[in-house]
């Protein structure tokens, strides 16, 4: 589904992602795992189409497609969905508003009529359920004033409403406590389908017990070091990454 | 001839026309003096600092437009609310039109000043409300020596006006570019309620230029929530000076929408006279091109105990500019003041300016004051965030700026009329999507 080939980005003269290669199979969770500044959330927002970040060399494919001149919408209207680190907040308007405008701009963009509203509140209210929302949350500003769990789980209840293939997750389980943890969990493994994958980018192994993925890479300094199955992330949560520093020579 | 002049010689004409029994006929006289000694304001003004009235006082304006000007109600419909029931005065070229009109004396009045100058019955009011509020300055003095007719609106101590009153002024350009000075006097007392809506609009595309002046008189626990709808015409220029006066626990609420127009300057003035009173002041100014804004807005605390909240938004592209001058006074004697103003700007081009400065006196010690200005771009990060969610950036823009403006757009009380402006503001930023918040 996803393949990133030798993806070199960065920021002016700033080299960040330095030869990123993966390769996501529909059906497939991946994880990415690397200490902080490593560039995770880089290639997570390079991925989703962040222009601030400049791509010097390589590609990225969506299912054989090169989507490095799409702009953020249309890889959104490809199904690419960005589960944000920092979510935004936007006083002035509401959850419910902006997922009904996020969901009708994508199907306009396909050329489909708008849902119908009766279709939309059930969509809603199915989804806000499976995350446990409560109905007076949706009516609240996006983002403003929520707690970090708040925020994530407002991530994941978009990202159910909008059932993209490919998933991104920038640490949503930063921030979550473990039965928020566990909601959120459950959330993206009733997404989880053989024609979507999900590329979950997290610091801890917490998560993964939730979330089972089938590979798991390691990033540093730009690069993707190590690559290997669920395992690898038991032996990272207990060893820590020091010891791959000095076997990768950063 | 200067349109000073011209101004000047037209008044004899004009107060020969009129009946010298008139209740104000010496006010007029002393006014066009006060006129004649200030002249029209210029930059060297400190309140006019940023607005210039140069480029619009040259033309050679006809000062008393026609009297029948045609009019079919298809080309004005869509100037009207029509999605609810109101009670309207509408003025076309300054005449009252009683056929587009709809207005009451059932125990409200709802007229012309022109009616309540010239009958007997309303001079005991008149004597008691008309010009006592206003400032004794140069286009409040000029427009009191050419008073003769706009709204009127009296709602008598503990009555409830039963529907919305629409206040619309047209200008046809009949008889080519043409000066208005609309003169209305709003007077709700003890315990009353009522809703405004307001709007000058211009059919023409000769100049027009409108000098209004509206009393406004809130009794004792008076409630008013007054509405102001600026969308006109690039050739139009509007100043208009609204100043009201606020006795104890009355609520005063103005919204400001200013979406379109060449030179439109608001003088907005509170004096509260009581306690327990709040006075509300709201704005959304979304301009572009080479039109003008001036907020001029004037708090002025008296007593003990008061409120004022002041929240003006401003969006400007290409090269449009904004002002906001807004001046908040707390006597001495007005201790436990909450006073708040907040005045936020974006600039959506290089080229777009905004010149934003608060202006607080306090005079007393124990009071609550807080001022913000911000003046800044769309929030990239914000815009991002919208598009990654598959929202398109031209929609992902509109958005942000419409979330920018709900703060003001949500506490308009008309759900039609908060419909109406939303719609005015989507077609504004060239966006259809649902903005139903
Ligand atoms: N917009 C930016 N401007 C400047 N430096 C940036 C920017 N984004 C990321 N970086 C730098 O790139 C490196 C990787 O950052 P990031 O991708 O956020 O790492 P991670 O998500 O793995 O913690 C860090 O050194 C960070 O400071
Ligand atoms: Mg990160």
């Amino acid at each position: 589904m996803l393949t990133v080939k030798n993806l070199h980005a960065g920021i002016e003269e700033k080299d960040i992602l330095k030869g990123i290669n993966l390769e996501i199979k529909a059906g497939e969770v991946h994880a990415i795992m690397g200490p902080n500044g490593s560039g995770k959330s880089t290639l997570s927002s390079v991925i989703a189409g962040k222009e601030e970040y400049e791509v010097t060399h390589g590609d990225i494919n969506l299912n054989g497609t090169s989507i490095l001149e799409m702009d953020p919408e249309e890889r959104a209207h490809e199904g690419i969905f960005l589960s944000f680190q920092y979510p935004v907040e936007i006083p002035g308007v509401s959850v419910t508003n902006f997922i009904k405008t996020a969901i009708n701009e994508t199907r306009k963009a396909k050329g489909l009529e708008d849902m119908p509203a009766s279709d939309m509140l059930k969509m809603i209210r199915e989804k806000s359920e499976l995350l446990e929302i409560d109905r007076k949350f949706l009516s609240r500003s996006l983002n403003v004033g929520f707690s970090g769990g708040e925020k994530k789980r407002n991530e994941i209840f978009q990202m159910a409403m909008l059932e993209p293939k490919l998933a991104i997750l920038d640490e949503t389980d930063s921030g979550l406590d473990i039965d928020a943890l566990r909601i959120v969990a459950n959330g993206v493994n009733k997404l989880r389908s053989e024609d979507n994958a999900v590329l979950l980018i997290t610091h801890y192994q917490r998560l993964l017990d939730y979330i089972v993925p089938d590979v798991v890479h390691v990033l540093m300094d730009g690069k993707i070091v190590k690559t290997g199955g669920k395992e690898l992330a038991h032996e990272l949560e207990e060893k820590g990454y020091d010891w791959l520093k000095a076997e990768v020579n950063v | 001839m200067s349109l000073k002049d011209k101004l000047l010689s037209s008044h004899i004409v004009f107060q020969d026309s009129l009946d010298s029994d008139s209740p104000i006929y010496d006010l007029r006289g002393e006014a066009i003096k006060t006129f004649e000694a200030e002249g029209f304001p210029t930059k060297k003004d400190e309140a006019w600092k940023y607005t210039s009235l140069n480029s619009i006082l040259k033309e050679n304006y006809n000062i008393f437009p026609s009297k029948d000007a045609p009019l079919d109600f298809n080309d004005i419909k869509q100037y009207f609310l029509n999605d609810l029931d109101t009670y309207k005065i509408v003025f076309v070229d300054g005449t009252f039109n009683a056929h587009l009109s709809s207005t009451t004396h059932d125990g409200i009045d709802v007229c012309t000043l022109n009616s309540a100058l010239t009958k007997p019955k309303y001079k005991q009011i008149i004597d008691v409300y008309f010009n006592k509020i206003a400032k004794e300055e140069s286009l409040t003095s000029l427009n009191t020596a050419f008073a003769k007719e706009g709204a009127y609106i009296y709602i008598p101590k503990g009555k409830v006006a039963d529907k919305p009153i629409q206040i619309i002024h047209f200008a046809t350009g009949a008889e080519g570019a043409s000066m208005l000075q609309p003169r209305s006097l709003i007077i709700a007392e003890e315990n009353s309620e009522v809703q405004i809506v307001e709007r000058h609009q211009s059919l023409t595309d000769k100049r027009i230029l409108t000098n209004a002046v509206t009393e406004v008189y809130a009794g004792k626990r008076a409630m008013i929530d007054y509405y102001k709808i600026q969308n006109d015409r690039l050739e139009a220029s509007l100043i208009d000076n609204t100043e009201i006066e606020q006795h104890r626990e009355s609520v005063v609420s103005l919204h400001t929408f200013s979406l379109g127009g060449n030179i439109t300057r608001n003088n907005l003035n509170y004096y509260q006279k009581g306690e327990h009173i709040n006075s509300i002041l709201k704005g959304v100014t979304i301009i572009e091109g080479k039109q003008h804004v001036d907020h001029n807005t004037l708090v002025h605390h008296i007593e003990p105990n008061c409120e004022s909240h002041q929240d003006y938004k401003g969006i400007f592209a290409d090269s449009a500019t904004g002002v906001f001058n807004g001046k908040v006074v707390v006597e001495k004697e007005a201790q436990k003041t909450n006073a708040y103003q907040s005045n936020n700007n974006i600039l959506i081009d290089d080229k777009a300016t905004i010149n934003s400065k608060p202006q607080l006196e306090i005079f007393a010690d124990d009071v609550r004051c807080s001022h913000g200005c911000t003046i800044g771009q769309l929030d990239e990060s914000a815009l991002f965030y919208l598009q990654s969610r598959g929202i398109a950036q031209k929609e992902a823009r509109a958005l942000l700026m419409y979330a920018f403006a709900n703060t003001v757009l949500s506490s308009v009380k008309i759900p039609q009329l908060k419909q109406r402006i939303t719609k005015l503001i989507a077609n504004k930023i060239g966006v259809n999507i649902g903005f139903d918040i």
